[in-house]
């Protein structure tokens, strides 16, 4: 079978901010295991990464963090069974995290079972729709079925046809669903890649400045309202024909925002260092570094919104993990 | 609540069960994709291969919809690696042939041009059109054919017209189910079934042509149909459709009319030739019986060639001799079957039941002969038992 070894290889720079992002905040003792089970991990040495994760878990056996660590170990060490079983009962255990959907499709799609691979994928991506990595994953994995589709369109022999899987594995787990899992590398610039910066600079010098301040307006009006827990005013902050990231329907991706928004007890969102692009008068995007606290979780991420003016007002039409 | 549920699904059951052949759910599938509700177009094509887990055009599709879901579709069947070309072609004509076939059916007021008459006991008729790979069964409504049913059929790899053995063609013409061969009696490569037709006829031997061996057959267990143009000059269905036109045949009886591109006419033009035919028939009859043999004679077209290899003079000295020594002769015809014949012009089959009985002489045969038009009237250019 397929080793994924590349994608592990990119993958390992994730894990720094791992221990940063999710880990300080824990308890001492556990802290130091995972962090003694991550290093040894990043150092290819599985079976003490192994036993220091089970010594972490044996002081909180249903610790989601450790769990899915020890999902990415044993998946390292070839353990595909295992591996399923540990990130299937985190998916039960927390249906609203997208990262363990993710990498159990990662392993489905090293066996060959993309339709395994793009239930679960589609269920990350229900869970969290700005979710890149999976994203690409899913792009991946529907490529591999519309190649297996064509095998037997054409009767051709599809047991050994290239590469199993270029997938890639999350190593990271964000523990509050709102938020992005940081992707490792911003997501490839397949995607239009526009040419903000040469746009904005054509547009004249003192609209463009208003229509900064506008787009800088709605942007922090969108925090505050999230911070707010206002889910009717950050939920107006999106445009009539906003492109929910899983492609589901508004009313669907709605309920879900507005879940994920009761749940904590407080939220703070703070928009740092935002770059405003325009484009024309009436389209425009902002790049900025999301600061997102709640009693549950703290986290820092770039974002992107596509933003359009309609009506008089700026309207979220896209939203973007990454740059 | 939950009653209620049960019931819209019952409903739901009911109504794919009696509406969907392969092909009527092929095409929904096409419909959900020009709607642009690509997630139904999957969820349906999906459904599509559970039930028919051997249908490749479906798979085709299939594959193009997940496919369009990461990275934008350059043309239909849009496989990626190096594939035999010939292969998709083949799928891509397939789908083309289902689609244009599901899209634009006869309407209900167009006859096939070569259905001048069905005799009472020809319960149906099969009318091939090669161009849209479609056979189209009519149905008997007093001697006038009313569509029934249509099929996708697969021809000759080479296409149609037939002339010499193993030139993969299909042939052209007016033909009849000759056999049923079961199942059980046949390797896998023929499927449900088959049913061979009388090719070469009468004419095609006149014309030179060989060959033999075309059947109406079903395909392999691991295929649900064939592309377009694939066997070796047979007409082939998938099985479910073969056993379905298993169903309209009766063997020795039902005529299976081949034609390039079906003719369509309306019911007055059909109307109109066959009156004339049936005039010229009867007008046929009422001389020979009045034994006015050199009138009788005249209904015979000067390249007349009976079975037996006679040259007109000789056939024609023969028949006054005949004729001369009888004192009475009296014919009845029944049961009489007119079919113009494609690609000939005005060339027409006729064949009825002869009760014959004379002074000397009494039979019941049925006959086949081939009219055509000379300068304006109907002539006899073949006539033979049938």
């Amino acid at each position: 079978m397929h080793k994924p070894a590349a994608p592990y290889a990119r993958l390992r720079r994730g894990l720094t901010a791992l221990c940063a992002a999710a880990l300080c905040s824990a308890l001492p003792a556990r802290g130091d295991d995972l962090q003694d089970a991550s290093k040894f991990l990043k150092a290819g040495q599985h079976s003490q990464a192994l036993e220091r994760v089970n010594k972490a878990l044996k002081a909180k056996p249903r610790d989601p963090q450790a769990r899915f660590l020890k999902g990415i170990i044993v998946t390292e060490q070839g353990k595909s069974k295992e591996a399923i079983e540990i990130f299937t009962k985190l998916t039960q255990d927390y249906p609203e995290l997208p990262e363990p959907y993710n990498n159990l499709a990662v392993i489905y799609a090293s066996q060959g079972q993309y339709e395994k691979a793009r239930t679960a994928l589609e269920q990350s991506i229900r869970t969290h729709p700005s979710y890149a990595t999976a994203y690409e994953n899913l792009g991946d994995v529907y490529a591999k079925l519309a190649s297996q589709a064509y095998d037997k369109a054409l009767q051709l022999d599809s047991s050994n046809s290239g590469a199993k899987n270029k997938l890639s594995l999350v190593r990271e787990l964000v523990r509050e669903p709102a938020v992005v899992a940081v992707a490792k590398e911003p997501p490839k610039p397949k995607e239009p890649a526009k040419p903000p910066v040469a746009v904005a600079a054509r547009a004249p010098e003192k609209p463009a400045a208003d229509a900064n301040a506008e787009v800088l307006k709605a942007v922090n009006g969108w925090a505050e309202a999230w911070s707010k827990k206002d889910a009717n005013a950050y939920l107006s902050y999106y445009a009539g024909d906003f492109k929910t990231p899983g492609g589901e329907a508004r009313p669907a991706w709605e309920k879900t925002r507005r879940e994920r928004i009761a749940a904590p007890k407080s939220i703070e969102v703070k928009v740092d260092s935002p770059k405003v692009t325009l484009r024309g008068s009436n389209e425009a995007s902002v790049t900025f570094r999301q600061d997102y606290r709640s009693d549950k979780l703290t986290s820092s991420n770039t974002k992107t919104l596509e933003l359009v003016k309609a009506d008089g007002r700026w309207q979220i039409r896209e939203e973007k993990a990454g740059r | 609540m939950r009653r209620v549920l049960l019931s819209l699904v019952a409903l739901g059951f009911a109504v794919a069960a009696a509406a969907a052949t392969p092909e009527d759910r092929l095409s929904a599938v096409f419909d959900a994709i020009e709607a642009n509700r690509v997630d139904e177009a999957l969820r349906r094509v999906d459904a599509l291969l559970r039930d028919y887990p051997n249908f490749r055009l479906a798979y085709l599709v299939r594959g193009d919809l997940l496919l369009a879901r990461s990275r934008p579709l350059l043309t239909f069947g849009n496989v990626v690696k190096t594939v035999p070309q010939d292969r998709i072609e083949g799928l891509r004509e397939e789908a083309l042939a289902r689609l244009r076939a599901m899209r634009s059916r006869p309407s209900e007021d167009r006859l096939p041009r070569y259905v001048l008459q069905l005799h009472p006991g020809q319960k149906h008729v099969l009318v091939v059109d090669s161009r849209r790979s479609r056979l189209y069964v009519f149905g008997n409504d007093q001697g006038r054919p009313r569509l029934v049913a249509d099929f996708y059929v697969t021809l000759g790899k080479n296409g149609v017209e037939k002339t010499r053995e193993g030139d993969q063609k299909t042939p052209i013409g007016v033909y009849h189910v000759t056999g049923n061969l079961p199942r059980s009696k046949l390797t896998d490569f023929y499927g449900a079934g088959a049913f061979p037709i009388n090719y070469p006829n009468e004419w095609d031997r006149r014309r030179g042509r060989n060959g033999h061996g075309i059947w109406l057959h079903g395909v392999p267990a691991d295929l649900y149909s064939r592309p377009p143009r694939a066997s070796d000059g047979c007409l082939v269905f998938a099985n479910p459709d073969l056993e379905s036109i298993g169903r309209y045949v009766q063997v020795g009886t039902t005529p299976v009319i081949i034609a390039d591109a079906v003719e369509w006419s309306d019911a007055a033009s059909v109307d109109a030739e066959r009156r004339s035919l049936n005039a010229a028939l009867e007008q046929w009859r009422a001389d020979w019986q009045g034994r006015d043999t050199e009138r009788y004679l005249g209904h015979y077209s000067q390249r007349f060639g009976a079975g037996g290899g006679q040259d007109y003079a000789a056939w024609a000295a023969h028949k006054r001799a005949v004729n001369a020594a009888k004192s009475w002769i009296k014919i009845e015809l029944s049961r009489v079957a007119m079919f113009r014949y494609p690609r000939e012009g005005d060339f027409v089959v006729v064949s009825f039941e002869q009760d014959y009985r004379s002074s000397t002489l009494s039979t019941t045969m049925r006959k086949r002969q081939y009219w055509i038009k000379e300068e304006g009237r109907w002539k006899i250019l073949y006539e033979g038992a049938g």
